[in-house]
C-alpha cells in the first residue's frame, strides 16, 4: 500500500489523522506542563502559574533517589543477564538443528506474549513455593524473563544473516571457537545486541505489573509513581519524575531503532 | 609423499550414506579433481579433508598424520568456499590477512603478505574495498588469496568457478592451473563440470552415490570409462549392451565406445556392424550421426568430408577393436 506522492489525502482524513496523533501525544505534553505548575494539589487547567521549584524539590527527595537507583540497578543487571542468555540461546537455535528447536524458540518468546499479570502471578507463586524471600533479586529474575526475549529476537535475526560458511571460513583459516566469536560473530551481531540491550533496559525500567508481584518492600520508580498519585501532596514532583522516565526510556529506544536500521544497511551492502 | 589418504572412509547422515567406503590417495603437488553430480559425496569428502565433518568409519591421514578429531583450525589445509564466505565486516586486505592475524603475525608483516597475495591473484590495490563492492570473479580471487596467504599444504576448492560466467570460468581455469604449478601446492578440486575436471586435473575421481566409480587420469576416465555411469557422465561415450558386444566377438559385458572412434564403411582389421540412421546433425568440423543397431542407439562422430548419410539410410560402420573397452565395473 503506497500512496502516490502527487495526490493529496482528503481533508477529512488529514483531520482524523491529526486528531489521532493529538490524542496519543497531548497527554504526554500535559505531563510535561504540570511539572512546571505552581498548584500542587490538583491538575487545574490552565495552571495558575509556572515555576521551576519542583525540580529542586524532587532533587531533595530521598525516596525519589532510592526508587530511581533501584530501577537503574534492576534494569542494568536484567539487561546483562538477558544479553548473555539471549545471545547463547540465539546462537544455539540458529547455529544448529536439533529435536525441539522450534519449540524452544517458541518457549523463549512466550513470556513477552503472555500477559504480564500471568508472568507475575506465576513467578510469585513459584517464589513462595520455593520459599525464596522477595528481594532485589526476585525483581531482577522477573524482569530477565522478558528482557531475554527482546535480546533473543534481535540476535536471532542477525545470527541468521551470519551464514554458517563465515564461521567455517574463520575456523578454516585457523581461528578457534573463541577467536571466531571475537572476530567474526561479535562484529556481525554487535549492533543487534546493543539494540536488544537498549530495548531490554527500557522495558525493565518502566515495568509495573511483574514488579508488583515480585518485589518485596522495595519500590522501583514506576511503582513509586503509582503510589505517589494517590497522595495529594507535591503532585508536580511525580510529573518531574515522569519527564525523566520519558527521557531515560525514549533515548535508548530511539538509539536501538537507528542502530538496527544502520545494521540492515550494512548487511544489505554486502549483497 | 601422500598428501591426503582415505582408508575405507564413510560418512553417514542418519540413513543417508553421503560417503560410502571410499579409498583414495592424493599425491603431494597433485591437481586432483573430485567429479560427480550433486549429492554424490564429493563435497562431503572435501569437508572431511577440511575437518568440518568427521568420518563415521575409516581413517584419514593428511601428510602422514591422523586427521580424525583434529579441528579445522589445526589442519594445514585451507578451503576456497563455493560462496567465497568473505567476511562482510572486514576490508579485502583484512579478509586476506585474517588467517595470519589469528595466528598472531605482527600487523605490518601480515598486511604486507596480504598485499602480495592480492597481487598474486591480480587484484593489487583492491585492499581497501569491502567484499560487497567487488564482482563475483574478483571475490573469487580474494577467497583464493585469503586461503593461499596461509601457505597451506593442501588447498581445497569447492566448486570455485560455479558462480562465474563461461568466459571468466575459462580464464580462471588457466590461472588456477598455472598458480598450482608455480606454487607446487596440492589442489583438491570439487566440480560437477566434467570439462573443467578433464582440462585441469592430473587425476580425477568420479563420484556417484557416495562411492568412487573410477579414479584415473583424465585420458583414462574419458577413453576407458569403467562403469556405465562414468561413460555417461564424462563425455557421453556409447554404452553397448552385453549381447551386442558378444555379437561383435567381445566378452559378454557392457562395453564403451567413443563416438569419434567410429567411422563410416569398413577397413582391414576393423570390427563392423550395420544399422539405420536415426538422426544426423551437421556440427561444422564433424557430423554427429545416431544409428540404431540391434536395439542400441550408437552415436558416431564422422569427419565432415565423409559425407552425411540421410535419416532412414542403412549404413555400415566400423571401429578398431582396441577402441572398444569392456567395462569391468558392470555386470
Amino acid at each position: 500500500m503506497r500512496s502516490d506522492r502527487n495526490t493529496a489525502a482528503p481533508l477529512g482524513l488529514k483531520i482524523a489523522a491529526g486528531c489521532g496523533l493529538l490524542f496519543m501525544h497531548l497527554p504526554i505534553l500535559l505531563i510535561f506542563l504540570y511539572a512546571f505548575t505552581t498548584e500542587e494539589k490538583s491538575y487545574q487547567f490552565p495552571p495558575p502559574g509556572l515555576t521551576l521549584k519542583w525540580f529542586a524539590v524532587t532533587w531533595d527527595r530521598p525516596d525519589v533517589w532510592a526508587a530511581l537507583g533501584l530501577s537503574v540497578r534492576v534494569a542494568a543487571i536484567s539487561t546483562v543477564i538477558a544479553l548473555v542468555l539471549g545471545t547463547l540461546c540465539a546462537a544455539a537455535v540458529s547455529g544448529s538443528r536439533f529435536f525441539g528447536r522450534e519449540t524452544i524458540s517458541l518457549l523463549v518468546i512466550l513470556p513477552i506474549a503472555l500477559p504480564g499479570i500471568i508472568t507475575g502471578i506465576a513467578l510469585r507463586s513459584a517464589f513462595s513455593f520455593a520459599e525464596i524471600p522477595f528481594s532485589f533479586w526476585t525483581i531482577i529474575l522477573g524482569h530477565a524473563t522478558f528482557c531475554v526475549v527482546v535480546v533473543y529476537n534481535n540476535a536471532v535475526a542477525r545470527f541468521r544473516r551470519v551464514s554458517g560458511s563465515l564461521v567455517e571460513a574463520s575456523m578454516d583459516l585457523g581461528a578457534d571457537g573463541f577467536q571466531t566469536f571475537r572476530y567474526v560473530i561479535l562484529p556481525n551481531i554487535g549492533t543487534a545486541l546493543l539494540a536488544g540491550g537498549m530495548l531490554a533496559f527500557a522495558l525493565s525500567f518502566d515495568e509495573v505489573i511483574v514488579t508488583t508481584f515480585t518485589a518485596g518492600q522495595q519500590q522501583t520508580l514506576p511503582i513509586w509513581m503509582l503510589e505517589e498519585l494517590v497522595r495529594p501532596r507535591q503532585r508536580p514532583v511525580t510529573n518531574v519524575v515522569a519527564m525523566v522516565v520519558v527521557l531515560v526510556t525514549f533515548l535508548p529506544i530511539l538509539g536501538a531503532y537507528y542502530l538496527t536500521r544502520d545494521g540492515d544497511q550494512v548487511a544489505g551492502g554486502g549483497k | 609423499m601422500t598428501a591426503v589418504l582415505f582408508q575405507q572412509v564413510s560418512r553417514h547422515f542418519g540413513a543417508v550414506r553421503a560417503v560410502d567406503d571410499v579409498d583414495l590417495a592424493i599425491a603431494e603437488g597433485e591437481f586432483f579433481a573430485m567429479l560427480g553430480p550433486s549429492g554424490s559425496g564429493k563435497t562431503t569428502c572435501l569437508r572431511l579433508m577440511a575437518g568440518f565433518e568427521q568420518p563415521t568409519a575409516g581413517h584419514i591421514e593428511i601428510f602422514g598424520e591422523t586427521a580424525e578429531g583434529v579441528p579445522p583450525y589445526r589442519r594445514n589445509v585451507n578451503t576456497v568456499f563455493q560462496d567465497y564466505a568473505l567476511f562482510p565486516h572486514l576490508s579485502i586486505l583484512e579478509n586476506v590477512a585474517y588467517g595470519l592475524m589469528v595466528k598472531g603475525v605482527a600487523r605490518a608483516e601480515r598486511l604486507k603478505a596480504a598485499e602480495e597475495a592480492l597481487a598474486m591473484v591480480k587484484l593489487p590495490g583492491y585492499g581497501a574495498r569491502r567484499p560487497g563492492q567487488l564482482s563475483g570473479g574478483q571475490r573469487q580471487r580474494v577467497a583464493l588469496a585469503r586461503a593461499l596467504v596461509n601457505r597451506p599444504r593442501v588447498l581445497l576448492l569447492d566448486e570455485p568457478l560455479g558462480a562465474l560466467d563461461l568466459k571468466l570460468r575459462e580464464q580462471m581455469q588457466e590461472e588456477l592451473k598455472s598458480l598450482q604449478k608455480s606454487l607446487g601446492i596440492t589442489f583438491v578440486f570439487v566440480t560437477h563440470d566434467q570439462g573443467e575436471a578433464l582440462s585441469m586435473a592430473d587425476r580425477i575421481a568420479v563420484f556417484n552415490d557416495g562411492k568412487i566409480q573410477q579414479l584415473g587420469t583424465p585420458e583414462e576416465v574419458y577413453k576407458r570409462p569403467k562403469t556405465r555411469f562414468v561413460a555417461d557422465f564424462v563425455g557421453s561415450s556409447n554404452v553397448l549392451t552385453p549381447d551386442f558386444a558378444a555379437s561383435l566377438g567381445f566378452p559378454r559385458t557392457y562395453a564403451s565406445l567413443r563416438p569419434e572412434a567410429i567411422a563410416l564403411g569398413d577397413g582391414p582389421g576393423r570390427k563392423r556392424f550395420t544399422g539405420t540412421v536415426a538422426a544426423a546433425s551437421f556440427l561444422g568440423a564433424a557430423t554427429r550421426v545416431t544409428v540404431e543397431a540391434a536395439g542400441n542407439r550408437i552415436a558416431a562422430m564422422l569427419p565432415a568430408a565423409a559425407g552425411v548419410p540421410a535419416p532412414g539410410e542403412a549404413v555400415t560402420l566400423s571401429f578398431l577393436p582396441e577402441d572398444l573397452h569392456p567395462m569391468d565395473g558392470e555386470q
